[in-house]
């Protein structure tokens, strides 16, 4: 079924949503000078992904116990050198395997 | 074009595109709920890429909301791809043609941020490229089953799935940090003011899009005043 309704509205987000994505890339088409500015968008990344990590792996999982285990394994494999892939994966085994066990 | 670059994110997008399955599959199901049709929900994962957003979409659809309030609620709970966008737009060579910029854009979210945000230097986008190919057919995939098909993923499989976005959060944020006693901090620091910014009276209030939002202009702020960069040519 086509609903007007519906895809009226889908449109209307889906261009407020880009326009907040693409904005920045129109605004800064060259390299920010300002030292601080520079700084300040390098560390970014690293604040908002642990951010929205922690604590928020521990509740990712149908337990408490699983996605402890999830951010445990992950931080251990991270340390130990695996990459993107290896290490996600590693979470999701370990969420697995607790769960079977405690389940 | 590069296309052993392009693979190399397609491999990187792998474990993102389980993840999406998971989360998206929850989407549709919500989608379904309130009569959505498989390619409704087709259509808004592929132009929203957004998890909470999509949720909020949702929402706003079944409660027949109005074109103010979705534009409101929709900026407000998106706007923290801004500053990831900010911090992408400076991660690219200035030679960078602004096609490839647009298309960058579109698909700028958590994750496919985190793993462009983690290359060494300057970002080429066609390795975000090969990454959003695989990670956002998983995205829609995901949606259409969900509309579809609300129980045919185990809930245990589901769950499992749904960690591996952190676990490459992780993958992102550890290795700087066991190379820099400073970026190790930091990260501590990220992860101790978001727990307490989740638990505590007042703060715990506000939503989780601003909480992001809020500690990382904070955090991320302090630590430019700290440490500045220093220039890498």
């Amino acid at each position: 079924m086509f609903d007007k309704r519906v895809y009226g509205s889908l449109i209307v987000m889906i261009l407020t949503v880009y326009a907040i994505r693409v904005l920045p890339f129109l605004i800064f088409r060259k390299e920010i000078k300002n030292k601080w500015v520079r700084s300040f968008l390098h560390y970014v990344p690293y604040v908002t992904l642990a951010v929205m990590t922690f604590p928020a792996i521990l509740t990712a999982a149908s337990s408490v116990w699983a996605g402890g285990a999830a951010l445990v394994t992950g931080i251990a494999v991270a340390l130990l050198g695996g990459d993107l892939f290896v290490v996600a994966i590693s979470t999701c085994v370990a969420v697995f395997l607790t769960e079977m066990v405690i389940l | 074009m590069d296309v052993r670059l392009f693979l190399k994110g397609s491999r990187d997008g792998i474990p993102i595109a389980m993840g999406y399955l998971a989360v998206a599959f929850t989407l549709g199901i919500a989608a379904g709920n309130i009569n959505m049709d498989a390619l409704q929900s087709f259509f808004m994962s592929f132009g929203m890429l957004a998890s909470a957003g999509e949720y909020a979409a949702i929402l706003l659809i079944g409660s027949a909301a109005g074109v103010i309030e979705m534009i409101a609620t929709t900026f407000i709970i998106n706007l923290r791809y801004f500053l990831m966008s900010c911090s992408l737009s400076q991660k690219l060579e200035p030679g960078v043609p602004m096609w490839k910029r647009l298309l960058l854009a579109w698909f700028v979210t958590d994750e496919l941020f985190g793993i462009s945000s983690a290359v060494e230097g300057y970002l080429d986008p066609v390795y975000t490229y090969g990454a959003a190919v695989v990670s956002v057919a998983g995205w829609c995939l995901g949606t259409v089953l969900g509309v579809v098909a609300g129980d045919v993923l185990p809930v245990r499989l589901a769950s499992a799935m749904n960690v591996a976005l952190y676990g490459m959060f992780l993958a992102i944020i550890i290795p700087p940090a066991r190379k820099s006693r400073f970026m190790a901090i930091l990260v501590a620091v990220s992860m101790a003011a978001s727990f307490v910014f989740a638990n505590a009276p007042v703060v715990s209030e506000i939503s989780e899009g601003f909480r992001i939002i809020i500690l990382t202009v904070l955090i991320a702020g302090a630590a430019a005043f700290i440490r500045p960069i220093e220039e890498e040519g």
